[in-house]
């Protein structure tokens, strides 16, 4: 009996593929079509942003959030101006505190239209439940495009509230939206939860077992559809967080799956959320002044926001200067992806390519 | 809330064992020496009050007479977290130990600082530059890295 | 491993290190190369060479096939690439002009719109890609990034334009440019492909 002789291949994915993730490469050794190594490269979108920050401004480096995590940038927003009124001590006004709200959910329910459309894009479903999504970011866009004048790239918030109040037209369209949303996410249910293929495709693919996923600091639907429950909006409440009532969904086994079940779920938690700020929200200031250039006193302070993606952090250190002396970005999909060589080895290639974009990586965040 | 486990506090709590790693104590973090670092995370990690089970973040800041290791630990147990913080006086070549080995999730971060602050960490498997290309002249982060204002692509010199 | 498979084998974790360094060495090698950028061809905006240059009826034929089908490769880089997905979804439907189809292959692609920051670790990619596309072949490139680089100009790691690295044939700038503005450059483009002719050169692809 010969046994067949057989050489490990080492085969390129990326950086120009595909798949909508951007520029990201996996080094895969294949046996076959089995993958028995995997190795990611990243920086093919590093734009030194933490160095270009320590000779920008505070209100400035808002600009270079909205690129980094380019699919939830009111996310990325938040997250700095919170860290940077942490480090300042700026007081936020009731109305620009519902209005981050606000905000922050509807970019949390755009951000999983783009993220569970194009996981599911790369399961082969070419662009049939992507381009039903994308009608509904069409529309929040349209929203986001009415307040600030920008469709992605916001640059909403500010150090002290928000930079401009909603538009009269703004209300009823959202009250609209919000209306007519959960209709569309039991479209996309019908479509999905019991589909064939996508059980075939996704369930019992990229397993990440709890402990591993604590261990290597996943964050985000990825953690929780592992059954972790660990939402920083409930577990450490930012801004006013702890005022709406909102439920966190979980996964039971840690596939890819669960992890897509858990941002469909997560959409409808957030027009809950949307309801209770859209009636709750006061009138008044959407900010405080403060000066041009910014000078906090001297120290740190670390600010996060569980976003789309994660948990989003921001570490800034200030040396009393308008410009922070350290501009750290605690990117979630960047460490989302130390989980990924576990999840990916003893799969097919088919399956890893399915598994990379059930972690939903954006590479703006991944590579600064 | 996540509570934060302030510097006195965690201070008190590691006196018994770490006594005389115990730096400096401010509000917000704990300075430890560097050599205690493995020691006193594995207490960190292992021990049940404190169950330090989630890595957060772990960065590196480049002042004038040092450079400062930053650890940020959460526990999802217990629902606190602290910071932690070394210094390596050394800044011609930086090297402290990796943290590979208790949490899975230092290997990519300490990969950024090797590539971007140019501190190396004893024990990591893969000491690889991860966001700049390999050859690389310097390491970008670090106050004393100069780039020229170009007229056309940037001329890198250090 | 059985001794069969092991043999001959470069072990895995050597073999990428090698690859690395040649990678970067190559890097390094194209930034020294591209300090010249590729010069722009102003063809559209020409009406004395409108006059002088006569357009057959095979020109006709053949720009009006080129145009009314140029098939993109998607090089969707950064927060650009959203919005050039967002040009093909259903709302801006690029599909009414023939281009719905993003190759992933650049052999059968005739248009690269590079959407987003080009950094100097992914130029040679960008470089290798360009060269695997058949002629004629054109470039979008598209934001402010790709342009000039845009908000990341002055950092150590981003080309400053892609021209740098490859010929442009319209620009278009945003930040990140609304599907409207992407559909607009697009159409310029294809102004611009219906005054080509066959008689005429293309402009020169690579730097000699």
């Amino acid at each position: 009996m010969t046994t067949i002789q057989s050489q490990p291949y080492i085969v390129n994915v990326g950086p120009q593929h595909p798949s909508t993730h951007g520029v990201f490469r996996m080094r895969v050794t294949l046996d076959g079509e089995r993958v028995i190594d995997v190795e990611p490269v990243m920086g093919y979108l590093h734009r030194s942003v933490e160095k270009l920050a320590e000779e920008r401004t505070y209100t400035q480096c808002i600009t270079f959030t909205d690129r980094m995590d380019y699919l939830s940038a009111m996310s990325c927003n938040f997250a700095l101006v919170l860290a940077a009124e942490k480090l300042s001590g700026v007081p936020v006004p009731e109305r620009a505190h519902y209005l981050r709200v606000i905000f922050a959910e509807l970019q949390r329910i755009a951000s999983h239209c783009m993220g569970a459309g194009q996981q599911i894009t790369d399961a082969g479903a070419w662009q049939t439940p992507l381009l039903y999504m994308f009608r509904e970011r069409e529309k929040i866009l349209d929203l986001f495009e009415m307040t600030c004048g920008e469709r992605l790239t916001c640059n909403y918030m500010r150090i002290g509230g928000v930079s401009t109040d909603v538009p009269e037209e703004f209300l009823p369209a959202l009250r609209t939206f919000v209306a007519e949303m959960p209709h569309h996410i039991d479209e996309y249910e019908e479509l999905l939860v019991d589909n064939e293929i996508v059980l075939a495709r996704f369930k019992g693919i990229g397993m990440l077992p709890p402990d591993v996923a604590i261990n290597c600091a996943v964050t985000g639907p990825n953690l929780r559809g592992s059954g972790v429950n660990w939402d920083i909006r409930k577990v450490d409440p930012y801004g006013i967080y702890d005022r709406f009532q909102f439920d966190v969904p979980l996964g039971e086994q840690g596939d890819c799956y669960d992890r897509m079940m858990v941002r469909l779920k997560e959409m409808r938690q957030s027009v809950r959320i949307l309801e209770q700020a859209m009636r709750d929200l006061p009138t008044g200031e959407v900010k405080t002044p403060i000066p041009l250039a910014l000078r906090p006193p001297v120290g740190e302070a670390y600010g996060h926001v569980e976003g789309p993606r994660g948990e989003l952090g921001f570490y800034l250190v200030s040396d009393g200067s308008p410009a922070p002396y350290r501009f750290k970005v605690r990117a979630p999909s960047f460490i989302n992806l130390t989980a990924l060589r576990g999840m990916v080895l003893g799969g097919t290639l088919a399956d890893a390519i399915v598994t990379t974009g059930s972690i939903d990586i954006v590479m703006g965040e991944v590579d600064r | 809330m996540t509570r934060l486990i302030d510097g006195p506090e965690l201070a008190a709590r590691l006196r018994e064992s770490f006594a005389e790693a115990i730096l400096e104590v401010q509000p917000g973090w704990l300075v430890i020496a560097r050599e205690a670092l493995l020691p006193v995370m594995t207490h960190l990690k292992g021990d049940p009050e404190l169950a330090l089970d989630m890595l957060v973040a772990e960065t590196a800041v480049d002042y004038e007479a040092h450079f400062e290791m930053v650890y940020q630990l959460a526990s999802l147990r217990h629902n606190h977290g602290v910071v932690v913080k070394t210094r390596i006086e050394n800044k011609v070549d930086p090297e402290t130990d990796s943290l590979v080995g208790l949490w899975q999730a230092a290997d990519f971060q300490e990969r950024e600082i090797w590539d971007l602050m140019g501190i190396r960490f004893r024990g990591h498997p893969n000491m690889k530059r991860i966001l700049t290309w390999e050859e690389f002249p310097g390491h970008p982060l670090r106050k004393d890295f100069l780039w020229v204002e170009r007229q056309g692509p940037p001329l890198l010199e250090m | 491993m059985t001794e069969e498979r092991a043999f001959g084998m470069i072990p895995v974790p050597m073999a990428t290190d090698l690859i690395d360094v040649e990678e970067g060495r190559a890097i390094n090698d194209l930034i020294a190369a591209s300090r010249e950028a590729f010069p722009d061809s102003y063809a559209i905006m020409d009406e004395e060479l409108q006059k002088n240059v006569m357009l057959t009826t095979v020109d006709a034929v053949l720009n009006w096939a080129r145009s009314a089908s140029v098939w993109p490769a998607a090089f969707g880089l950064a927060c650009c690439a959203i919005e050039m997905i967002a040009t093909a979804a259903s709302r801006f439907d690029i599909a009414r002009f023939g281009m719905e189809l993003f190759r992933p292959s650049p052999r059968q692609a005739d248009l690269m719109i590079v959407a987003g920051t080009l950094t100097w670790k992914m130029a040679p990619a960008l470089r290798r890609v360009y060269d695997q596309m058949a002629d004629p072949k054109w470039v979008i490139s598209m934001g402010k990034c790709a342009t000039s680089g845009g908000t990341y100009a002055d950092g150590y790691s981003t080309v400053p334009g892609v021209r740098h690295i490859v010929p442009v044939d319209v620009y278009i700038p945003g930040c990140p440019p609304r599907p409207d503005a992407l559909l607009y450059g697009i159409m310029q483009l294809h102004e611009k492909i219906k005054r080509e002719s066959i008689l005429r050169d293309r402009p020169s692809t690579t730097r000699t």
